[in-house]
């Protein structure tokens, strides 16, 4: 969908992205496990898609001409998950089954159990090999779909993400878009004190890429990059998107800690009471 | 019916962050390296007292590998840590080449082995490991059952030129070794004359558990812990073969490739007699609380307990 975003799109999507972030905050302290700053960073990013910009038929996952999305930071499955169910694409119950033994909702998103997952991922830096593959498919089949991968900042110092990145611009993918969630942070800390990936858009640029940077909590400018991509033949897109890891929660923000944590029963109710469903058309929740 | 996580437990990983921290002092030149997990893995402990020897050099783990050979090739004991997933498949072919063919001085400690990594998944669950490293020419393995033996094989391991690959699992294990370790030995932790159980890490507990229910029928079980997988103790477990007469190996990692295959493979050419195991069938993990997924892939006690008593029947031990 290429058509700019009414003032009222907007705000509805705003209230998606909101709905979303309270759903992974629930089923993380349900599950008591998984990844809550990564998450809630790349929230704004997946909601755009899942919500406008992806074509998808979910009750057709195999339609050949849909667009892909690869989510090669593949730990950040709860965002994945709560944006499907606040869509409506699968019950809003389920989500309390994340990690579970038998769920559909594994810790790292697997294709085998959840239709909508294009490629199982988990392991940094082969999602977006996989986005390169699919995107030559699309090549090779005249068809003209969107492929989105969406990576890490830690993610970025994978020898295997440069590799396929090279790829992505030797073979000239231009529906390829590649979306980096720039929060700054992987585990153990800043990316920049661990292993500096700075110039990361001037490297991209010598990779070949169009490279959009943005900030990636603003869902205009979200939108606006996902348009240009599409738009964009000849080479594939890079969206750089400054986020901030534990997006929406204080005490989360900007804290590595929370990478992989779950928060407790107590640290959720501050958290969701942080977040309070955004008003509707009506004006109520 | 899922058996309850032992109590009093220990973590094998502090084991390993303090034991760091202590070969740290009394080798000057050692040098830790990590991919973004020092938390988890516990290299962190090293790097708070050791900075400018410690490298936390990101998501990145077929270079960390061949960076930690470079540092070995100049005379240092090197160590490595990230998980186990990452360590013995994502970097397989820089471990082969960089540190086995160079016969570099590197002691890969991989932590979150095998199923009880849960939650994490399928992807995160290694279980070919064993496999992958005991293959490798030049290669030792070891997968020490808790924190005493770990303390152990990590000081063994520095003091030991050459490649290396210990395995430790997420979950706190109970203590059911008196910490001895010694390359090459498997440790009887129980004497027994009517059936041997070999198994290596978290399933030692389990062998034990199975061997005093057995006990208490007045059957009488031998365990062995296979920690040092290679070199590995042939000698007992020929000895286990002509004394007992059946092995059942348990182990948390692939029946196609791990100890299990390595005992039926000892005896078959040297001392042929019934050998079961239990172990990951051909399968990928999957999400889940790490005990219920040992039961759930065929690791519990009761299943143990049944291939047990198979093997006593098929030696006329029971009717
Ligand atoms: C190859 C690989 N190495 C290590 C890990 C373990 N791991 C999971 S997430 C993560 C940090 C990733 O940081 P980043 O890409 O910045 O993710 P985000 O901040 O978006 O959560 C690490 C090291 C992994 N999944 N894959
Ligand atoms: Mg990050």
């Amino acid at each position: 969908m290429d058509a700019a975003a009414s003032p009222t799109e907007l705000r509805t999507l705003e209230r998606a992205a909101r709905e979303v972030r309270r759903a992974i905050l629930e089923m993380l302290t349900i599950s008591g496990s998984g990844h809550s700053g990564g998450s809630l960073s790349v929230t704004d990013l997946v909601t755009a898609l899942l919500f406008r910009d992806l074509r998808y038929d979910p009750h057709n996952p195999a339609w050949a001409d849909r667009d892909r999305l690869v989510l090669s930071k593949g730990h950040a499955a709860p965002a994945f998950y709560a944006a499907l169910a606040v869509r409506g694409w699968i019950p809003r119950e389920e989500l309390a089954t994340l990690r579970r033994l038998g769920s559909r909702l594994q810790g790292h998103v697997d294709r085998e159990k959840l239709p909508f997952v294009e490629a199982s991922t988990g392991c940094l830096g082969q999602g977006i090999g996989m986005a390169v593959g699919m995107a030559l498919d699309g090549r090779l089949r005249g068809a003209n779909h969107q492929v989105y991968a969406i990576l890490g900042d830690g993610e970025c110092q994978a020898g295997p993400t440069w590799e396929a990145l090279m790829a992505g611009g030797h073979f000239k993918l231009d529906r390829l878009t590649v979306i980096i969630d720039r929060n700054g942070l992987e585990t153990d800390g800043a990316t920049e004190a661990i292993l500096g990936i700075e110039p990361l858009a001037e490297k991209l640029a010598a990779f070949r890429y169009q490279v959009l940077e943005i900030d990636g909590h603003n869902l205009g400018e979200i939108l606006d990059a996902y348009a240009r991509a599409r738009a964009t033949r000849d080479r594939p897109t890079a969206i750089v998107a400054r986020t901030v890891k534990g997006k929406g929660v204080s005490f989360m923000e900007h804290q590595h800690a929370w990478h992989g944590k779950a928060p407790s029963r107590e640290e959720a109710q501050r958290a969701l009471a942080e977040l309070p469903p955004l008003p509707g058309e009506e004006g109520r929740a | 019916m899922s058996a309850p996580a032992p109590p009093r437990s220990e973590s094998l990983r502090d084991a390993y962050g303090q034991t760091l921290v202590e070969l740290g002092a009394s080798d000057p030149e050692m040098v830790v390296f990590d991919a973004d997990l020092s938390g988890s893995t516990r290299t962190v402990l090293f790097g708070k007292k050791y900075p400018e020897r410690f490298f936390n050099v990101g998501v990145m783990e077929p270079t960390m590998m061949t960076m930690a050979a470079g540092l070995a090739l100049s005379g240092r004991t090197v160590f490595a840590s990230t998980f186990a997933v990452f360590a013995a498949g994502q970097a397989y072919n820089q471990v082969r080449q960089s540190i086995c063919y160079n016969r570099a001085n590197v002691k890969i400690v991989a932590t979150h082995g095998g199923l009880t990594v849960g939650g994490d998944g399928g992807t995160h669950q290694m279980v070919e490991d064993i496999g992958l490293m005991r293959g490798l020419p030049r290669m030792t393995v070891v997968v020490p059952a808790d924190a005493p033996t770990t303390r152990t094989a990590t000081r063994v391991l520095h003091d030991t030129r050459g490649p290396a690959y210990l395995r430790l699992p997420r979950e706190n294990l109970p203590v059911v070794t008196d910490g001895e370790f010694r390359l090459g030995r498997a440790p009887e932790l129980a004497a027994g004359s009517d059936l041997t159980i070999a198994a290596v890490g978290v399933m030692v507990a389990r062998a034990l558990e199975v061997a005093r229910r057995l006990g208490e029928g007045g059957i009488s079980v031998r365990v062995l812990d296979l920690a040092s997988v290679k070199p590995f103790d042939e000698p007992a477990i020929l000895r286990a073969a002509r004394e007992t007469g059946a092995i059942l190996v348990l182990e948390e990692h692939s029946v196609l490739t791990g100890v299990g295959a390595l005992v039926a493979s000892v005896t078959a050419e040297q001392y042929p007699v019934p050998v079961r195991r239990v172990g990951v069938a051909d399968l990928f993990g999957e999400s889940g609380e790490p005990w219920a997924l040992l039961d759930r892939y065929g690791l519990s006690v009761e299943r143990i307990g049944d291939e047990a008593w198979e093997l006593l029947k098929l030696r006329g031990k029971v009717q």
